[in-house]
């Protein structure tokens, strides 16, 4: 490892402790909850765009069927504590493992698709499983399921006078899956996706590895993706298939780190600061009419963010880590 | 189950497999062509409805004839969306594949919208079209005439194509191009151009689906997308590329829809064609009739 690596590596770390140690305070001032309440969801989906990352930026096995996990994460946490009391904590690690036992159990046949082949397997997997729980009708069937309000603590997680301590959950997992990919980016895994990603010929030769470093890519990722459908089910307190597992989730999982940057470190949250709030702001200003004026303006930034700046908008914040990198 | 009603489902089944096959062979030429996948295909299916209904709603003209006048609409629209968005998007150095997927998806959502502003979300339907309702029993078997037409349509409009890839210079062209992109700029063939004629191409083949489909489904904002995934699994399941193979994909997903509605509750239908589509591709990853 060259020392312009390290350096960068230990400049990262010391930048996002003082982002985070910034972002906790930020609340302390901005009382407005309809604010806050777009802090949380940025947080959230920066956490998820960078767990998406981790496969599909990292390793190049491009998913858009995260919404499952997301879903998973999300059902098993409601189903829990809804059917049997057990602690939205317990459910979190649940759906958690879940996934990640899924993720690897599908990865097992999908890893050896190419290309498109392997984007609509993924997301007709997801679509399967959507249509499943539409159909299920212990898990509350396409009615979803109403988490009842059972207290205000930490221990239920359930907090129904103040938007501030999910903010600090929030703020946690977007912490937690960045630097869970700082980690990986120097471990073998990372050297091993970069590998797979740059040249899934040369890596093929190398067999078992890239089979194992994709695997634990897909663990990774839905593990923290479910995390957060976890997270996003206690926050909004009601659930059914479409809202937590619908196409658009893993779309939305997607466009952050494609907007910041695809594969980098910092792209999915500079994304997701940018996109969330636009997001959020035409929908409640303009999508009120329901004409959808919301969607046009989303879609055309849409394209116009992709077709202008195809490696994202990370490499405008720093010319000397592209200089680095080299 | 009757026999009799597994063989009147397998009918309807082929029939919509047919029409399925004429929604997805335009992407599966777009794609042959240059390697994009037009995650807009849907919203372009859902215009070139609204363009029938229109037509039947202002000028009573039948969805029969307008068939012809929509598809070419939608050739004229399938060119520009190359010439203003695909242009640039295969032009991307960095990341080709997210940004042929988000810019034509962006295009899907800003079709939805579009259409929801102007066409509101209302379901609309074509009624009293001159074949709208009727059915024709054949040995039996009752077969809806809408359907029917629609895929003898299509099978004329797959005979049409093959003529016109194999038999005229634009088809040599374009045979050409999907081959070596590179070798035919050397020869001194506009790629651009081509590339252009083959989305407009691609478009103009969704929008007779469209049309024909206008007949006998409802018109909304987001129909597309449940066909547009349908479409999708129809090209794959047949291998990217190949023409035939979206064909034979069509009629295969037809009739996996029409016996799993035999089997599972009809909200489940469409879980039959994405395993068959999973069980085709783990055991051949190119699809059917894809080259290695």
């Amino acid at each position: 490892m060259d020392t312009a690596f390290a350096e960068r590596r230990r400049r990262d770390l010391i930048v996002a402790c003082v982002l985070a140690a910034i972002a906790a305070v930020v609340p302390l001032f901005v009382k407005d909850v309809y604010v806050q309440n777009m802090m949380v969801l940025t947080l959230m989906w920066g956490a998820l765009s960078q767990s998406w990352n981790i496969l599909s930026g990292y390793c190049g096995q491009i998913s858009l069927g995260h919404a499952m996990y997301f879903g998973i994460g999300a059902y098993t946490t409601a189903l829990l504590f809804t059917k049997f009391g057990v602690l939205p904590w317990f459910g979190m690690l649940g759906g958690g493992i879940i996934s990640a036992v899924i993720a690897m159990a599908l990865g097992y046949p999908c890893f050896r698709l190419r290309g498109h082949y392997f984007v609509i397997a993924t997301i007709v997997i997801a679509e399967i499983m959507l249509l499943l729980f539409h159909n299920w009708d212990w898990a509350g069937a396409a009615m979803g399921i109403d988490i009842p309000v059972r207290g205000d603590s930490w221990l239920k997680f359930q907090f129904t006078r103040s938007k501030l301590p999910y903010f600090y959950f929030a703020l946690v997992l977007a912490c937690v899956a960045w630097f869970v990919t700082w980690w990986l980016e120097d471990s073998k895994w990372g050297y091993w996706w970069r590998a797979v990603k740059d040249n899934p010929d040369a890596a093929e030769s190398l067999g078992v590895v890239v089979f194992n470093s994709k695997m634990g890519a897909a663990a990774v990722s839905a593990f923290l993706v479910a995390v957060g459908g976890s997270f996003y089910g206690q926050f909004v307190s009601y659930i059914d298939p479409e809202s937590v597992m619908g196409f658009q989730f893993s779309l939305l999982m997607a466009l952050p780190a494609v907007l910041g940057g695809i594969g980098t470190l910092w792209g999915p949250l500079l994304g997701a600061v940018i996109l969330i709030p636009i997001t959020e702001l035409t929908r409640s200003f303009i999508g009120g009419s329901g004409r959808g004026v919301d969607l046009i303006v989303y879609g055309g930034l849409i394209i116009a963010i992709s077709l202008a700046r195809p490696q994202g908008l990370v490499g405008l914040f720093s010319l000397k880590r592209k200089e680095a990198a080299r | 189950m009757t026999a009799e009603t597994i063989i009147q489902s397998l009918a309807s089944g082929l029939l919509m497999g047919l029409l399925y096959g004429l929604i997805a062979v335009g992407l599966a030429l777009i794609f042959g062509l240059m390697d994009v996948v037009n995650f807009a295909h849907g919203e372009f299916l859902m215009i070139a409805m609204y363009a029938t209904f229109f037509l039947f709603a202002f000028f009573a003209i039948d969805p029969l004839l307008s068939a012809p006048l929509v598809a070419a609409a939608l050739f004229v629209f399938g060119a520009v969306v190359y010439l203003l968005i695909v242009r640039f998007a295969v032009r991307a150095k960095a990341n080709a594949g997210m940004v042929q997927i988000f810019s034509t998806f962006g295009l899907a959502i800003v079709m939805r919208g579009l259409a929801q502003y102007f066409f509101t979300p209302d379901y609309r339907s074509v009624t009293h079209s001159w074949l709208g309702g009727k059915t024709v029993s054949v040995a039996g078997i009752f077969l809806p005439v809408p359907q029917l037409v629609g895929a003898l349509v299509a099978i004329a409009a797959f005979g049409a194509l093959y003529l016109f890839i194999n038999r005229t210079d634009f088809g040599r062209a374009l045979e050409a191009t999907r081959e070596d992109a590179g070798a035919v700029a050397l020869v001194g063939i506009d790629k651009n151009k081509v590339f252009a004629l083959g989305w407009g191409l691609g478009a103009a083949l969704v929008g007779l689906s469209g049309a024909v489909m206008a007949i006998f489904f409802y018109i909304y904002p987001d129909v597309g997308a449940s066909f547009a995934l349908i479409a999708y699994v129809t090209v794959a399941l047949g291998g990217f590329g190949s023409v035939f193979g979206a064909f034979a994909g069509g009629i295969i997903v037809g009739l996996v829809e029409a016996t799993t509605a035999l089997l599972l509750p009809p909200s489940l239908k469409a879980v039959g064609i994405y395993a068959v589509y999973l069980l085709v591709v783990f055991v051949r990853p190119r699809g059917l009739f894809g080259s290695m």
